[in-house]
Order: C-alpha cells, then structure tokens, then sequence
C-alpha cells in the first residue's frame, strides 16, 4: 500500500513538475467597471492535459481563456503561458506566442468573405520560409484531419453548423499549437455532431500531444475529453477534480451540472 | 479656526446636496459632451495608429490592391451613371436662364468649372459615403461581432494593418481616381444635354469647355478628394472596428458611417474651399 502510494505521489509530482507546466495563473483578476468577473484564481495546467472548465454563462470562463491568448489583459495576479510572462510582451513576443496557441471560437469565426482553403492559409501568411506547394499539402492535411477535404473551394456560408466548427478546428491545427483552447465547441449541434466534435478534440490532442482547456456546458463532451475539470462559481473556482470525483460530489450546486 | 472648518464642511455638504439637484436635462446634457469628447479622443487614437501602422512595415500590399479593386473598380457604375445624369440635368436646368441673358454659348464652360471645381468632388465623395461608407461600416461591424477580428489577432496577425490601413488607403487612393472619371462622365452627360435641343459639335463643346478651365480648378479640388477618402475610410472603419451589441451593431455602425462620413465630406469642403479661395 505504502508503495502504491509513494507511486502516485511520484506521478503527481512529476505532472506538476514545472517543465510540464504548461499554463499557470497566481491570482488572476479581471473586472469589467463595477462587476468583478474573475477573483483570485490559481490554475496550473499540465502539458497534455485536458482541462474541461464548467461554470454558468456569465461566470468568467470565456475571459478566463482571452487572457491566455491575450485577447483581454487582467488586472491584477500572474500568467504564465509556455514559460513566457504575458505581462512582460511587447507586440512582437505575443504574436509569436500566439502562433503557439490554437482558439477555437464558439461561432467558428471563419472569414467570410474567403474560401475554405483561402481561410486555411491565412495563418500561413506569414510563414515565408514554406514554398506554395508545402502549404497546399498542408491545407489538405489539415482538411483531411476533420474530414472535410471535398469542401476546399466551397465559401464558409455553404457550410453546415458542424462543418463550420470543424473548419474552425483545422484552421488554428494548421499551425500545430502547443496550446488548444475551446470556447464552447459543441454549443448549438446536435447529439451525433457534437460527439463527433468531442471525439475529434480528443483525437487532436493524441496527435499533436496538445494541451487542451475546453469550456462547455455540454456534459456528454465533457465525459469524452476531461482528463481534469474545473467549476467556476461567479468569478472563483468552486470545485476541482474528474469528471466521476464531481459527479459524485457532494456539494448540489456541482452536482446540479451532472442532472 | 474651528468656525471656519465647520464653515466650510457646511459648505461643502451645501454644494454637494445643490449637485445632486441638477435637473435631469442639465445630466443629459453633460453626459452628451462627455460622450462626444470620449469619442473624439478614441477617432484621433485611431487615426494616430492609423499613420502609426500605414507607415511601419510588413506592408500588405495583396490585400491594398484587392481593396483598391472593391472600392475603386467596383464602384465605378455607380459614379458614372451619377456624373452622366448630373451633367445632363444640370445642363438642360441651367441652359433657360443663360438664354434669358443670352449667354448659351457659356454653357460648356460653365459647366465645366462647376462640375471640376465643387459639384463631382463632392458628389462623388457623397456616393462614396454612402457605398463604400456603409460597406466598410458593416463588414467590419459583422467581422467583429462575429468574432473574426478576434480570430485574426489570435492567429498573429496583425488586424488593424490587414483591415484598417489597407481599406483606408485605398479609399484615400480611389476617390480621386472615381472624380476624375466622374468629371469625365459629367461632361459627356453635359454634351448630351447640349445637343437635346441644338446641334453642337463634340470639338467645339470640349473647346468651350476646357478653354475656362485652369490650373487652380484642377488641383485643389483634386487635392481635397485625398481628404475625403481618408476621411470616409476612417470614419467607416472605426465604427466598424468599434462595433457592439450584436446583429443590432452592425446596423448601427452602417448608419453612422454613412451619416458621419457624409458630414465630414461637407466639413472638408468648407475648409478646402476657404483655402483655395487665398489663391483667387
């Protein structure tokens, strides 16, 4: 027993080790005038984990991961993202630390006005050291990987819901990120769709070994991808732990998310 | 010594009571001037890191020619059917009152000053503002509510350069080239209207025309079409760039492109024309 212990203390400590460390917020506070969004938190996330956040809408989830990427600076605490802190950045050093960082956006967020593979090379605009050719074969790669190779000339709005996200999902792959985060990425599919979503997150992150922080309310996705789930409480972390440890918690207010 | 502080504590609570008593229209008011010096301070922010980012490499030069082609090219029906119909009617609605006078054969070259020096830089820029003004205004608003401004920051890019200083610069670049061909056009509508009602040879009526036409008339007014470009791409970018609250926001951002712009159009003109007027 004492064996088996010492085991997974090793375990712990090796995963929380700080070259493992992949993410980690001291303190981290953000108001928006009067209305305080996030208060004192403290998250360590370790490379290639999958970090579910879970909270009600309005709860800080979605500002919590625009900080990381830098999208909406805090207030107050420290971040520090791929050993870099986000705080000490000049323009330069945060775009090359968001070539790290992949975001999935709720709506897709796909360029409108562009074609499919015209919205997957965007990202490779600035990658001047590939020829046409290796960035053609990675457009179709990257279609490849979510299924979507016949839509490569098609305009976003002839896409369905799910092909949107899916879209969405190969343009931050194609710069292969260190970092993936989610912003509710099942949100408006239905049931097949949305598991299909689920599965290709978990696929990605076994691929590529990303570190994944996906916010959802969609408890079946959930299931699918945390390794590790968090619960956010008006702006603090309520509750901490995998899926089945909150689950069975014994607090209702956690529990009421599970129902 | 005392007396005096409770004196002034008297006062102080007396001052603040007398403020909280401001009528509600006195409020309103207040609140009116504060939002519109926020906000002029916020559009010269961004026209500040407009310059700031136009003159700083990497330079997006695709994107600048592809937008020189939306809003120069593809606006050129529109101009020309305007400057053809603008010449015609101003033509046959001037041509009684010279003939009263007896001054028809001034036609051309009345005309011609008029429509060079004031009537197409204006009207064009007007068509401007309302075309490319509320197409820039909502795209951008559309782009920013939908979170496609976002996803092209998180992805490296720099937005402001890709979307801003390309569409602003070529809206400074096309306006003067939309005039000149405005102005063409108008005077080919003129000579429409010339020969509705008489028999006036194409030599003779551009002879006219151009013969009263100087230095003075061409330049500054062509000069002041850079200004209103820049300013009908600025303004239409940043209400799109600033756009909030949705589906909602994005009609806003049009109107108010469309409305700002088009007075700002008017505001330059007066300037322009007091400035030329020095050299008269």
């Amino acid at each position: 027993m004492e064996a088996l212990l010492k085991d997974i203390h090793e375990a712990t400590d090796a995963l929380h080790h700080p070259q493992n460390v992949v993410v980690e917020m001291q303190h981290l506070k953000k108001s928006f005038g009067k209305n305080e969004v996030l208060k004192d938190i403290n998250i360590k996330i370790n490379k290639g984990e999958n970090l579910v956040v879970l909270g009600k809408s309005g709860s800080g989830k979605s500002v919590l991961i625009k900080c990381m990427v830098g999208l909406i600076s805090h207030d107050e605490g420290s971040l520090v993202v791929l050993d870099k802190n986000m705080d000490e950045l000049n323009s330069k050093e945060l775009n090359a630390i968001r070539k790290k960082i992949g975001f999935l956006f709720q709506s897709g967020a796909l360029y409108d006005s562009m074609t499919v593979r015209e919205n997957l090379a965007f990202p490779l605009r600035d990658a001047k050291d590939m020829s046409k050719e290796e960035k053609t074969a990675l457009i179709e790669e990257a279609l490849k990987n979510v299924g979507l190779s016949a839509t490569i000339d098609k305009m976003p709005s002839e896409l369905s819901g799910g092909m949107r996200k899916r879209l969405g999902l190969a343009r931050t792959l194609i710069l292969k990120p260190e970092i993936m985060l989610y912003d509710e990425p099942t949100t408006g599919l239905d049931t097949i769709t949305s598991k299909e979503i689920s599965e290709l997150i978990l696929e990605v992150q076994k691929k590529y070994n990303t570190t994944s922080i996906i916010i959802t309310h969609d408890m079946s996705c959930a299931k699918i991808v945390a390794n590790r789930m968090i619960v956010f409480k008006e702006g603090v972390i309520a509750a901490e732990g995998t899926y089945n440890q909150l689950e069975n918690s014994k607090d209702e207010w956690v529990k009421s998310f599970f129902q | 010594m005392k007396n005096l502080v409770t004196q002034l504590s008297s006062i102080e609570i007396k001052a603040k009571e007398s403020l909280t008593k401001i009528p509600l229209k006195l409020e309103v008011h207040y609140n009116f001037i504060q939002n519109f010096f926020t906000d002029v301070a916020r559009v010269a922010i961004f026209t500040g890191r407009f310059f700031k980012e136009t003159i700083s490499p990497p330079y997006e030069v695709n994107e600048l020619l592809k937008q020189c082609y939306f809003i120069g090219y593809k606006s050129l029906p529109l101009v020309g059917i305007t400057g053809f119909i603008m010449g015609l009617v101003f033509t046959i609605q001037s041509r009684p009152t010279l003939a009263e006078f007896g001054a028809e054969s001034w036609l051309p070259s009345m005309i011609s000053v008029s429509i060079v020096r004031e009537i197409g830089p204006v009207i064009t820029a007007l068509i401007c503002a309302g075309k490319i003004g509320s197409g820039i205004g909502a795209e951008l608003a559309s782009m920013k509510v939908t979170e496609q401004i976002d996803a092209m920051e998180v992805s490296g890019t720099n937005p402001f350069k890709y979307i801003i200083v390309t569409r602003v610069v070529a809206a400074t670049i096309m306006l003067p080239v939309l005039t000149v061909f405005n102005d063409v056009i108008s005077m080919f509508g003129s000579f429409a209207g010339v020969n509705l009602k008489g028999d006036v040879s194409f030599y003779l009526y551009f002879a006219q025309a151009f013969a009263h036409l100087d230095f003075l008339d061409v330049v500054p007014s062509l000069a002041k079409t850079f200004f209103f470009g820049l300013a009908i791409g600025l303004i239409a970018c940043y209400k799109g760039y600033n756009a909030t609250n949705g589906t909602e926001g994005v009609g806003k951002a049009a109107n108010s492109s469309v409305v700002v712009a088009s007075l700002m159009v008017f505001v330059i003109d007066i300037i322009a024309v007091q400035i030329t007027s020095l050299f008269y």
